[in-house]
């Protein structure tokens, strides 16, 4: 719904500074060089370090329609995406006219002068950059002036807003890997813009930012590429993927860092990374691999999902290790392939034909990213079964400010393997070895690897029914008790699998549920309902299927919100799954728009059913 | 008692390659090809924890569990064998890998990885156990039946067949034959020479169904094929252990346009005698040629088609260490932590 009612940012029409506290939109075309510009604006405001965060809501196109970027600067630390900015560089003549009215009263907006356009609004402060003007003035290869024509709004909001060059300078070089020639091309047009506001232009608005000390020593990175890290800091030794938005970076990450992994002495790779020709032979490499040892993973999103539902549901059954990275997007086949959703949650947990539970990570940040991407091989080993992380376009291609990675803290655990050894010690212990045999009673088995020199050693995997001895077999006492085994190795999994984080004080009477990226939005608003007089508790789900700790945190309060970024509320689905007690109690509170949830939207709500 | 059994090199009964039984239905062609793979695995010593057994889904592809009891197998996915097969090479590429499949799991479903598996030259030994028909499904067409075939169930087949040995030869494989399940000679010194390739090995091998296109007007039935099978060569696959020793092994002299010596990259040799047909398989033109011919004027031509220096494989592309990734140390799986604040400085 919309809200015409801005909350906090309806500023009074005052000079009265407002310092780090404010949101813009860069409103440009797709393909038109915006994207460094407005990198080069966060990195600088980040090593300002002012606690800030920067969104692409962008289109499925290469180059031409209207694409929007919004960066918030919060001396709060608050980093989810405003519900409203207050600044708008509208650079697109055709989205302008609504770029300019959803400004609330006291915005900004910076547009190109040559536009001559009439200002429509009385309550805004514009100012017009003279871009064809400038771009004159420079000595650029015109091949390269229409690129770097974004870089006029960042040396006029730079300037207006109190950015230092040198911080833009250095930002740019960072953009271009070191490479001064096209920073210095990029900087000759910021400089002329700044000099000419610096001269020309009155400063008529009050926000500005200032220097602070909160980002030293954090990092500014995507999730897609932290997922990719983790990986490769957990011993990945096969990736196999189909390019789709928006996972293709997480596998682009690793094709990037593999070196790390590199054998120094031979020049040999550690990891083998496969386009395949679909996301069906993906997961039919990923599979291969965990079935002979190796750690593997592919990354893809909904529609791919959609493809792997046969192997992935063969793997759950014939219990092979593997890793599916879902960065979800929005919508079934082409969707909104380019707009964040948490809409695949039901799909993933129970993907596969037959009766399938799989394990799902839900990593809400860069750190959780990483760690996740190694801890999900672990458990994926351990458990012998596919674990799915469930990450989305949000976390997966914006830049987030984070914590430095963690060093994984445990050891690579490659879970129950007999090698040579192992099988004659198993066999003397229990006197034969199957496949599927339970000798711990934890339903978790031991497996061998093929390669494995004994004569007993071999054994056929197959998705076709087969008893503990790995023999086919059609009983249905034998389907029943595999899969009896398969829902014990569940529990067993629970004490792998992260458990939730939970903010828990008992004589708070209102909980939120909720998982994965709508976080930075929920503490945002957890502080503007507190400010109402609302106090809450808190649990992020991290994993599926759900810990018990969700069962007493529904059963501790009078009302529990349930928060997530899809239309159906499948995380409130899941959990009236769980529940045979009454949960009247429990709200879902789902908006699946596509965009990064803002704190404005969960208060509202909290209000409209509380 | 008493008989002391045979045994190969590695001193190893034929008996100890078989697996279990089979359930597939009497007199089979597929079942004939599983003996000649146990017969040509035991004929090399090959140590059968080294070999994976792949497969998709149909009657073809349940026959790993019935040779090289010893091996590891997976019986994977309808037409997506290929891509599984890829996956547990790339996890381990020191395993000699034969997977199996058949003319609806290759042909229909899998064309699409089949053809994707010999462009990226995933090495392994890839059988096709072709007999126009599906089986477990009682008897549908399937994409390599000939035009004008006709099936009790189905009537007359009016699309024209997919030639499974020509696809491979388009995709870029290095080593494609066909033969017939009813020649145990041929298939096996395919089998044999297959094994020696660096690279995809393609070998379609027609085998017929008994139970549903084994008429003697199917081109798939043993009638049929014991009739018109043309062999363009005698095959004999001289491994490198016998390479030097080789002018004692020729039994017999052979003018020199009647011999093709084909020098694999190990050293061995498979030697070509002509019987009749005049084919160079060295020649990717003249292989594309015959199998056009063949498919033009109906001939069922067997033997090795097509052979060339193996290009890369799939591993030497990936520039993959020489042991296993799925033996990987921890310290070769897990980089330090100084790499770790190394990158992380890089992201500051």
């Amino acid at each position: 719904m919309v809200v015409n009612v801005p909350l906090e940012s309806q500023q009074k029409q005052s000079l009265d500074p407002i310092v780090n506290d404010f949101a813009f939109t860069m409103a440009t075309q797709n393909g038109s060089g915006s994207q460094t510009a407005n990198n080069v604006l966060v990195k600088s405001l980040f090593d300002m370090g002012i606690p800030v965060n920067g969104k692409n809501l962008f289109p499925s196109n290469i180059k031409g329609l209207p694409t929007w970027y919004t960066i918030r600067v919060s001396k709060d630390g608050y980093t989810a995406r405003r519900y409203q900015t207050e600044v708008v560089v509208a650079y697109n003549t055709d989205t302008a006219a609504e770029d300019i009215a959803k400004l609330p009263a006291g915005g900004v907006c910076f547009l190109p002068a040559e536009w001559k356009w009439t200002h429509s609004r009385a309550d805004i402060v514009y100012y017009e950059i003279p871009m064809k003007d400038l771009m004159a003035q420079t000595d650029i290869n015109s091949d390269f002036r229409k690129r770097v024509e974004t870089m006029t709004y960042v040396g006029a909001v730079a300037q207006i807003f109190n950015i230092p060059l040198d911080r833009i300078y250095s930002a740019l070089l960072a953009n271009f890997g070191g490479k001064a020639k096209a920073a210095d091309m990029n900087m000759q047009v910021i400089r002329l813009t700044y000099d000419y506001f610096e001269k020309n232009i009155e400063k008529r608005d009050p926000y500005r930012v200032e220097p602070m000390n909160e980002t030293a020593g954090k990092i500014l990175i995507t999730g897609n590429e932290a997922g990719a890290l983790g990986a490769l800091f957990g011993g990945v030794g096969v990736v196999a993927w189909y390019p789709i938005t928006p996972s293709t970076s997480l596998v682009d990450a690793i094709i990037t860092h593999k070196h790390i992994r590199r054998d120094e002495a031979t020049g040999k790779e550690t990891v083998a990374v496969v386009q395949a020709e679909d996301e069906l032979a993906a997961a039919g490499m990923i599979i291969g691999a965990g079935f002979a040892g190796a750690r593997s993973l592919t990354a893809t999103s909904g529609p791919g999902i959609s493809l792997m539902a046969e192997f992935t549901g063969l793997a759950y059954y014939a219990e092979i290790p593997c890793v599916i990275w879902d960065i979800t997007r929005m919508g079934p086949s082409t969707g909104l392939p380019t707009r964040t959703s948490q809409g695949d949650l039901l799909f993933i947990h129970f993907l596969g034909h037959g009766d399938t539970r799989q394990l799902v990570l839900m990593p809400a940040n860069p750190e959780e990213a990483f760690e996740f991407g190694w801890r999900s091989l672990d458990i994926a080993e351990q458990m012998q079964m596919p674990v799915f992380v469930a990450s989305d376009l949000d976390l997966g291609m914006n830049n987030w400010m984070s914590d430095p990675f963690q060093y994984p803290d445990e050891p690579m655990t490659r879970g129950k393997v007999l090698d040579e050894e192992g099988l004659k010690d198993f066999i003397a212990e229990h006197g034969k070895w199957g496949r599927y045999m339970d000798v711990d009673g934890d339903a978790v088995t031991y497996r061998t690897l093929p390669g494995t020199n004994h004569p007993m050693a071999a054994y056929f995997t197959r998705g076709t029914g087969h008893n503990a001895m790995a023999v086919y077999s059609e009983r249905s006492d034998d389907w029943v008790v595999n899969m009896e085994r398969l829902r014990r190795k569940l529990n067993t999994a629970q004490a792998l699998l992260p458990a939730p984080i939970k903010e828990f004080d008992p004589a708070k009477r209102v909980g939120i549920i909720t998982f994965g990226t709508n976080e930075p939005a929920i503490q945002e608003a957890r502080d503007m309902l507190k400010a109402q007089g609302i106090e809450t508790n808190y649990l992020r789900v991290r994993a599926l299927p759900l810990h018990k700790d969700i069962t007493a945190f529904i059963e501790q309060h009078e009302h529990v919100y349930v928060v997530e970024n899809n239309f159906d509320g499948q995380l409130f689905q899941i959990i009236s799954l769980e529940h045979q007690q009454d949960i009247r109690h429990v709200h879902s509170l789902a908006l699946g728009d596509g965009l990064p949830m803002t704190a404005h939207w969960i208060v509202e709500k909290v209000n409209e059913v509380k | 008692m008493g008989r002391t059994a045979r045994t190969n090199k590695i001193g190893l009964s034929r008996e100890e390659y078989k697996g279990g039984k089979s359930t597939l239905c009497p007199g089979c062609g597929h079942d004939s090809i599983s003996n000649q793979i146990i017969s040509t695995a035991y004929d090399m010593g090959i140590e059968q924890h080294k070999v994976l057994k792949m497969s998709g889904i149909g009657c073809s592809s349940k026959t790993p569990a019935y040779f090289l009891g010893r091996s590891h197998g997976f019986n994977s996915v309808h037409g997506r064998m290929p891509s599984v097969a890829t996956g547990a090479l790339m996890a381990n590429h020191t395993l000699t890998c034969v997977a199996i499949s058949g003319d609806g799991d290759t042909g229909s479903i899998g064309l699409g990885q089949f053809k994707h598996a010999i462009r990226r030259n995933v090495p392994f030994v890839y059988i096709i156990e072709n007999n126009g028909v599906y089986g477990l499904t009682k008897g549908q067409f399937s994409a390599t039946a000939d035009e004008g075939q006709y099936l009790k169930y189905y009537g007359k087949n009016d699309m024209p067949p997919i030639d499974l040995a020509l696809e491979a030869i388009i995709a870029g494989a290095t080593f494609v034959a066909r033969s017939f399940s009813g020649d145990a000679k041929q298939v096996q010194a395919l089998l044999q020479a297959a094994l020696h390739h660096k690279g995809i090995a393609v070998i379609d091998i027609v085998s017929p169904c008994v139970t549903f296109n084994n008429n003697e007007d199917s081109t798939k039935s043993y009638p049929y094929g014991k009739e018109h099978q043309i062999s363009l060569h005698d095959i004999q696959v001289i491994s490198p252990d016998f390479v030097e020793g080789k002018e004692e092994i020729t039994v017999e002299e052979y003018a020199p346009d009647e011999v093709i010596e084909v020098d694999m990259h190990d050293g061995t040799i498979v030697r070509l005698k002509k019987l009749g047909e005049d084919h160079d398989p060295r020649s990717r033109l003249q292989a594309i040629t015959s199998l056009e011919r063949a498919q033009r004027e109906n001939l069922f031509l067997t033997g090795l088609i097509y052979y060339e220096e193996p290009r890369p494989t799939l591993v030497e592309t990936e520039n993959l260490i020489d042991s296993p990734i799925a033996h990987l140390s921890d310290a070769q799986a897990r980089p330090s932590k100084d790499k770790l604040d190394a990158l992380m400085k890089a992201f500051q």
